[in-house]
């Protein structure tokens, strides 16, 4: 047993196992108010609703691998709802199957702007991505005139957030294992995903083993950026419009999933196993906590204490005598 | 003072100096196109908003010097404020007492994150985040709905406007800056916390005490903030629970941080830079009303224009002779 624990600490994978093992106390502790916890419609629902903030998570995971943070996401997301339906409004027919294409087009575009800022003018990226969230979201503004805009959702995003296909898994669900298995497959079978690390680590030393820093770290920011606007554009399929504000409630949880999972904050160490784990718990902690009665001041208490008290117990960092 | 001293100071400042000329130069133009403005209420109101960030950037600095963050002080503002306007009500005495307690209690919050920082060893971004949420929710629980009261005596005074015109929030900060930036900043702690920003290895190897001067700085930095929330009850006699306004309060903090020259890296930077920092923020929002812009562009314009100064400071990269510096 202990030399088991020995291992999983080597292994750097102690946060993963922790976490999924939090997720299953979470769904017992569930599962004592309310037999339903444990039903496999239940959960299905549950990992539909956590792929959207699976795949911000996705985007903010890599940009806190490279020791940054990206705080546009809020807005990035909305600009991704406005901008798909705004384009299924203008072309109509035929010209709808590229609404969804745009939506992402436009985020991406946004990330590239970050990843310009971050990367090529060196201004610190959370100061830099909190000023392109204010410009996304006076971008957006200015184009619905501050109301909820007409534009609907066309089918295709309907279909891809709300819809169930072989055996009933529900397609976001599968967005979300394909960009996650993308994912996967760029931070560990690639140049680029070697490279996200070394920045990540020190991004002095990766430049002089001759990586282009800073176009590794402009990539990740488009990716991180186009994550963003496909949860706008899943969103507003999964509820037809697209609305102000509708990312307000991902920057945060995003953040702490990508943590709790285990991925150092100051970048270079993390696995995306982990950041699932932390996606899914967090998705039930948020469930759970809104299934049982209680008044919202408690849940808000609960939730920022759990997520300390979590942290406290694996994700500490080293003395500085060490 | 001899001239390589005066340049040394200059030098440590200059980001400070910056931000000063530049809300000089915006508070001109903004005097130039509205006449009316320079008047007693008109430069009260401009005032007491621009206090209001600056005391709340101000408890974001500190905890920046020691190259962490705060992200729960637009939080522990709000909260200051639901609990101002149940505390902060009857006599003068009574009155007096609920301030001393509004401020305990933002220090203790501040001192939460501290100890939870240091002792728990976590980072402060993501503890702040999830400290954040608590006392946010300790916010709710006091004022689920708007409202409440505040001693008006008292909210009048700070927020009116003293003999010849000078808004007594001006007064407030500048005593705000003598009594508690000065001393702090001219303290060993206040010195160890800008040794700990700039080389936290180098600070702990010279014995500097990381823990405490972390922990104080956290705390100190809670005290301002409540100080902020307190003076927003006087300003709007209620108390809100509002994630919006803490959530803009913080991100508005942490950009008038940056204006004011304050590095995000640690280890340089004043409270003062972060005061102008708040009031160029605030003038630009003035600005953007008194040359009538339509109002649905006004958010548009204050993005861009956080940008454009945020990123100014990349102009430092022209002078750069070896391009490894630009890497950390």
């Amino acid at each position: 047993m202990t030399n088991l624990i020995f291992r999983l600490q080597k292994s750097g994978q102690m946060p993963v196992v922790a976490a999924a093992l939090c997720s299953v106390v979470l769904l017992l502790l569930g599962s004592l108010y309310s037999s339903n916890f444990l039903s496999a419609d239940y959960l299905l629902l549950q990992l539909q609703i956590a792929s959207f903030l699976g795949v911000v998570a996705t985007g903010a995971m890599l940009v806190i691998l490279l020791g940054g943070i990206d705080l546009s996401v809020p807005w990035v997301v909305t600009v991704g709802g406005v901008m798909s339906a705004a384009a299924a409004g203008w072309w109509g027919g035929a010209g709808a199957n590229f609404a969804i294409p745009f939506g992402i087009a436009c985020g991406a575009l946004f990330g590239l702007v970050n990843g310009i800022g971050v990367a090529y003018l060196r201004v610190p990226s959370m100061i830099f991505t909190l000023g392109v969230n204010a410009v996304a979201q006076g971008l957006v503004v200015v184009r619905t005139g501050g109301f909820a805009p007409q534009d609907r959702a066309t089918p295709a995003m309907h279909l891809i957030a709300t819809g169930r296909s072989l055996l009933g898994i529900p397609n976001a669900l599968l967005v979300w294992i394909v960009i996650g298995s993308a994912t996967v497959f760029l931070l560990h079978r690639t140049m680029m995903g070697r490279a996200i690390y070394a920045v990540g680590n020190r991004e002095r030393a990766a430049y002089l083993s001759g990586v282009d820093t800073r176009r590794v770290t402009l990539l990740c920011f488009v990716i991180a950026g186009a994550c963003s606007a496909a949860v706008g554009v899943l969103l507003t399929g999964y509820s037809t419009k697209a609305y102000q504000a509708m990312g307000e409630a991902y920057l945060l949880p995003a953040i702490t999933a990508v943590v709790l999972g285990g991925t150092n904050i100051m970048g270079g160490r993390g696995s995306y196993l982990g950041t699932v784990v932390g996606v899914v718990l967090i998705t039930l902690l948020q469930s759970i906590l809104s299934v049982i009665q209680i008044p919202d001041m408690v849940r808000q208490v609960i939730y920022g204490g759990i997520i300390i008290v979590m942290l406290l117990i694996y994700g500490r960092g080293r003395r500085m005598a060490e | 003072m001899n001239l390589e001293e005066f340049r040394f100071r200059f030098r440590e400042h200059r980001g400070a100096y910056a931000a000063a000329a530049m809300f000089v130069v915006l508070f001109a133009v903004f005097i130039a196109k509205y006449q009316a403005g320079w008047s007693v209420p008109v430069i009260t109101t401009a005032a007491n908003k621009g206090v209001l960030l600056a005391l709340v950037a101000m408890a974001q600095t500190l905890p920046v010097l020691t190259a962490g963050i705060d992200l729960s002080v637009g939080m522990v503002f709000v909260l200051a404020n639901c609990l101002a306007s149940h505390l902060v009500v009857g006599t003068p005495v009574q009155a007096a007492l609920g301030v001393v307690v509004v401020l305990a209690v933002g220090t203790l919050c501040g001192l939460i994150n501290g100890l939870i920082i240091v002792y728990g060893r976590l980072q402060p971004i993501i503890t702040t985040m999830a400290t954040g949420t608590i006392y946010f929710g300790l916010a709710l629980a006091l004022r689920p709905v708007p409202g409440g009261n505040v001693q008006e005596g008292l909210a009048d005074m700070l927020t009116g406007a003293q003999l010849g015109g000078v808004p007594s929030s001006l007064l407030m900060l500048l005593a705000i800056v003598v009594l508690v930036w000065i001393p702090y900043r001219r303290s060993t702690i206040g010195r160890a916390a800008l040794a700990i920003g700039s080389a936290e290895g180098a600070a702990y190897m010279s014995g500097v005490p990381i823990n405490q001067t972390k922990v104080f700085a956290y705390a100190l930095s809670g005290l301002l903030a409540s100080l902020g929330g307190l003076f927003l009850t006087f300003i709007t006699y209620s108390g809100e629970a509002s994630m919006a306004l803490g959530g803009s309060y913080t991100l508005s903090s942490i950009a008038a941080v940056v204006i004011g020259g304050t590095s995000l890296a640690g280890g340089a930077g004043s409270a003062i830079g972060s005061i102008f920092g708040s009031f160029v923020l605030r003038t630009i929002g003035d600005l953007l009303f008194v040359f009538d812009l339509e109002p649905l562009w006004q958010p548009l314009f204050q993005g861009v224009i956080l940008l454009v100064a945020v990123s100014l400071g990349s102009l430092q990269l022209l002078k750069l002779r070896n391009r490894l510096d630009m890497f950390k």
